[in-house]
C-alpha cells in the first residue's frame, strides 16, 4: 500500500537580516496509515518547520520551501507545497491534523471549548450549532474527559493541562484526518500525563487509522509508541530506521550520543549519564562537511579529514536503516559498544 | 456574574461618595469667598452675610455636603419668604450668577455634550480600528506606513491646533455659519441639522484619538496574530477572513474596551477646548465659564463630581462588558 503522505526533498530557509536560516534541508520520509513516525531532535534541528511545511502552516511570504510534500488522498495525491493556499487550507483539519506543544496556550481563551471544537467540525460538515456541540461532548466522551457533557460549556482556564491536550485532540481528530501531527505533545506536561496521552493517541490511532508523526525531543517517549524514527540534527535527517533499530543498533554518532544522554532502568546503577559537547551549529552559516563533525567524538576515525569536507550522504547501510556519517559499519558497531554497551 | 456585578456596584457607589466628599472638600477650602463675590466693590458686611446665608455657605462644610447629598434626592430651596427658589430633585444647586438651578444649566449643557461625545467615539472607533487592523495585515506595506503618517500627525496635532485649522478651513468653504453654528438641535426632530451641527468637531475629537486607537489596535492585531491559538485556528483549517474576525479580533480588541470606556468617559464630562471653538454650549463651556468668569461654585462642585461620576460609571460597564468578553475575569 502506498504511505498516505511522502515527504521528498523537503527543504525550508527563512530569510533574515543575519542572512537565510536554512531550518530544514532536503528532509524526505513517508508514513503510511496506521503507522506511527517519530521524528527526534533537539530545539532547533528543524523538526517542527518541517511539519508546519506539511501543514501549509508558514507564511508563504517570508519562507523559502521547496520539495513536496505529497498526501495520497482517495481523490488523487496532492502536494501541500506546491498546491494553492486556499486547496491547503481545504486539506486542514480534514486530512491532516495538527496538535502543538502548548495546550495552554493552544486553545482560545475566549471560546468555550465546546464551541471550539464544534467550529471545527462545522467547517465540513453541515448541521446546526446544536449539533457541532453534540459531536463535540462525542469527542470529549471519547478522548476521556469526565462529565463531558458537562464539561463542554467550560472555557480552557478550567481544564488542567492534561485535559486541554485531550481536548486538543479531540478537536484535531473531529472531521476523522487521515494524518495526525503531533508537535511535542507530551513535553508541557508532568510525567504521569505524559504517559496517559501517548496511550491516548496510540488508541486513537487504532480507532480512526490515521498516519501520526510524532515530533520530540525525548527519545522516551519515542519508545512506547513509535514504528519508525526519523533523527534529526541541524535541519538534516541524520538517521533512519524501524524504532528498535535506532535504542539497539544506532547507527549515528548523534542518536549514540543522545542515548548515552538518556537514563535507563535496565543499566547499571552509579553509570555517569554522557552528555555531548558542545553547541548544535548556526543554522544561516552551517559548517562545511558534516553538521554534527565539531561534536562527534570519533570524526579522526575517518581518514583524509573527509568529515571537515565533505557532507555524508544518507546511506542505507543496513536493509531499512538510513544513516548520514562516513564511519563505516565496522566503526559505528565498536562505536556503539565503547560509548554505553547500548546493543 | 451577578455576584461579580453586585460587587462592583458597591465599590462604585462607595467611589462615587468618596469623589464628591473630596471635591466639595477642596473647594470649600479654596482661598475665595463666594459670598464676597456675590456684590460688587461698595459691598457691605451685612450684605455679604446675608447672601452667605442664603448661598447656604454659614455652616460647617459637613452639613453643607449632608444638604448638597439630601438636594440630589428630594429637591432643594434656597432663600425665604418672596426671594425663595425652588429646585427640584436631582438639585444639584443654584447659581447665583446665572439664576438658574445647576440641574437645569446641566441638563441643557450634557445633550451638546453626549453628541459630541458619542459622535466622536464612534468615527475615532471606526477609523482607529480600521486603519489598525489594515497597518497590521499589511504590516511593512505602504498602507502601514501611510497609517504611521496619520498616527504621528493625530498625536502631535493639539485639538486647539486641529480645532483651530479645521474651522478656518470649513468657513473659508463656506460649511460653517458663524452665527447658526453652535445652536442645538435635536436629533430626534432635526437629525441633518444635528449631523451638520456636530460633524466637524466629531472629526477633530476623533482626529486625535483615532490616531492613539490605531498605535493600539496595529500592536495589538500583530501580537495576537503569533499567539498559538491563532495557529490552532489556522490548524484546523479556518479561513483567513474567520480567523481575522472570529479570533484574531476578539482577542485584540478585548483590551481596546478598556480604553474606549474610560476615553468616552472622560469626554462626557466636557471636551473643553473643542467645545470652545465649536461654540458648543456644553458640560466643558459650563465648566469654564463657572471658573473662569463667574466662579460659580455650586456650578464647578456640580460638573467636576458629574465628571468623575461618568468616569467611574464607564469604569464599572467597561468592567461588566470585559467580563462578558473574557470569560477569565468572570470569577467570584
Amino acid at each position: 500500500m502506498k504511505p498516505f503522505l511522502e515527504v521528498k526533498n523537503l527543504s525550508v530557509s527563512f530569510p533574515t537580516q543575519d542572512g537565510l536560516v536554512k531550518a530544514s534541508n532536503d528532509i524526505s520520509f513517508s508514513v503510511a496509515r496506521g503507522e506511527t513516525l517519530a521524528v527526534v531532535g533537539e530545539s532547533g534541528s528543524g523538526k517542527s518547520v518541517t511539519s508546519l511545511a506539511v501543514m501549509g502552516l508558514h507564511n508563504r511570504n517570508a519562507t523559502n520551501i521547496s520539495g513536496q510534500a505529497i498526501l495520497n488522498l482517495e481523490t488523487g495525491p496532492i502536494d501541500t507545497i506546491s498546491a494553492s493556499p486556499e486547496a491547503v487550507r481545504k486539506l486542514r483539519g480534514k486530512s491532516m491534523a495538527m496538535i502543538f506543544q502548548d495546550p495552554m496556550s493552544a486553545l482560545h481563551p475566549y471560546y468555550s471549548i465546546g464551541d471550539q471544537i464544534a467550529e471545527a467540525w462545522g467547517l465540513y460538515n453541515e448541521g446546526s450549532k446544536a449539533d457541532g456541540i453534540k459531536r463535540a461532548v462525542e469527542m470529549l466522551d471519547l478522548v476521556g474527559i469526565p462529565g463531558a457533557s458537562k464539561r463542554v460549556k467550560e472555557f480552557p482556564h478550567q481544564f488542567s493541562g492534561g485535559m486541554r491536550q485531550r481536548v486538543m485532540i479531540a478537536m484535531a481528530l473531529v472531521n476523522n484526518p487521515s494524518l495526525l501531527i503531533a508537535d511535542e505533545p507530551t513535553t508541557a506536561l508532568d510525567v504521569t500525563v505524559q504517559s496517559q496521552i501517548l496511550k491516548l493517541l496510540k488508541d486513537m490511532q487504532e480507532e480512526f487509522n490515521m498516519a501520526v508523526i510524532l515530533i520530540t525531543h525525548d527519545l522516551g517517549v519515542v519508545a512506547e509508541v513509535a514504528d519508525r524514527a526519523c533523527v534529526m540534527y541541524a535541519g538534516k535527517i541524520v538517521e533512519q530506521s524501524a524504532i528498535d533499530d535506532i535504542y539497539y543498533l544506532p547507527d549515528h554518532p548523534y542518536t549514540i550520543g543522545l542515548l548515552n544522554s538518556i537514563p535507563r532502568v535496565d543499566q547499571l546503577e552509579g553509570k555517569r549519564l554522557l552528555a555531548i559537547p558542545g553547541q548544535p551549529p548556526s543554522l544561516i552559516s552551517l559548517p562545511r562537511g558534516c553538521s554534527f563533525r565539531s561534536r562527534c567524538t570519533y570524526s579522526e576515525l575517518v581518514p583524509n579529514n573527509k568529515c571537515a569536507t565533505e557532507v555524508p550522504n544518507l546511506d542505507e547501510k543496513i536493509s531499512g536503516h538510513f544513516s548520514r556519517c562516513h564511519l563505516t559499519e565496522a566503526q559505528l558497531v565498536e562505536a556503539r559498544t565503547s560509548a554505553g554497551g547500548q546493543a | 456574574m451577578f455576584k461579580f456585578i453586585a460587587k462592583r456596584l458597591t465599590s462604585t457607589v462607595l467611589v462615587v461618595t468618596l469623589v464628591s466628599m473630596s471635591v466639595f472638600l477642596i473647594f470649600a477650602f479654596l482661598p475665595m469667598d463666594p459670598a464676597r463675590l456675590t456684590c460688587g466693590k461698595g459691598c457691605s458686611v451685612p450684605v455679604v452675610e446675608a447672601n452667605r446665608h442664603r448661598l447656604g455657605l454659614d455652616v460647617p462644610v459637613q452639613v453643607q455636603y449632608g444638604r448638597f447629598v439630601k438636594g440630589l434626592f428630594v429637591g432643594r430651596e434656597y432663600g425665604e419668604g418672596a426671594a425663595k427658589i425652588e429646585c427640584s430633585a436631582p438639585a444639584f444647586g443654584y447659581s447665583f450668577t446665572r439664576h438658574e438651578c445647576v440641574t437645569t444649566l446641566i441638563a441643557a449643557a450634557f445633550p451638546v455634550t453626549f453628541s459630541l461625545a458619542i459622535g466622536a467615539f464612534f468615527l475615532w472607533l471606526l477609523l482607529g480600528i480600521s486603519l489598525g487592523v489594515l497597518a497590521a495585515r499589511r504590516q511593512g506595506k505602504w498602507q502601514d506606513k501611510a497609517s504611521t503618517v496619520f498616527v504621528l500627525i493625530g498625536i502631535s496635532l493639539p485639538t486647539f491646533i486641529s480645532g483651530i485649522l479645521i474651522y478656518l478651513l470649513a468657513l473659508r468653504m463656506g460649511l460653517i455659519n458663524p452665527i447658526e453654528a453652535g445652536r442645538w438641535v435635536s436629533p430626534f426632530t432635526n437629525p441633518i441639522g444635528w449631523v451638520k451641527n456636530f460633524y466637524l468637531p466629531w472629526i477633530v475629537l476623533a482626529l486625535a484619538f483615532a490616531a492613539t486607537y490605531t498605535r493600539f489596535t496595529r500592536s495589538n492585531v500583530i501580537e495576537t496574530s503569533s499567539e498559538d491559538y491563532i495557529r490552532t485556528a489556522r490548524a484546523k483549517g479556518l479561513s483567513e477572513k474567520v480567523i481575522l474576525r472570529k479570533h484574531t479580533l476578539r482577542a485584540a480588541l478585548a483590551p481596546i474596551v478598556t480604553i474606549a470606556g474610560l476615553d468616552f468617559a472622560g469626554l462626557l464630562g466636557g471636551a473643553i477646548i473643542t467645545e470652545q471653538i465649536f461654540n458648543l454650549p456644553g458640560l466643558g463651556r459650563l465648566s469654564l465659564r463657572a471658573v473662569l468668569i463667574d466662579y460659580d461654585l455650586p456650578v464647578i462642585v456640580s460638573t467636576t463630581i458629574l465628571a468623575a461620576t461618568f468616569v467611574v460609571v464607564m469604569n464599572l460597564v467597561v468592567d461588566i462588558l470585559y467580563a462578558y468578553i473574557d470569560p477569565r475575569v468572570r470569577v467570584g
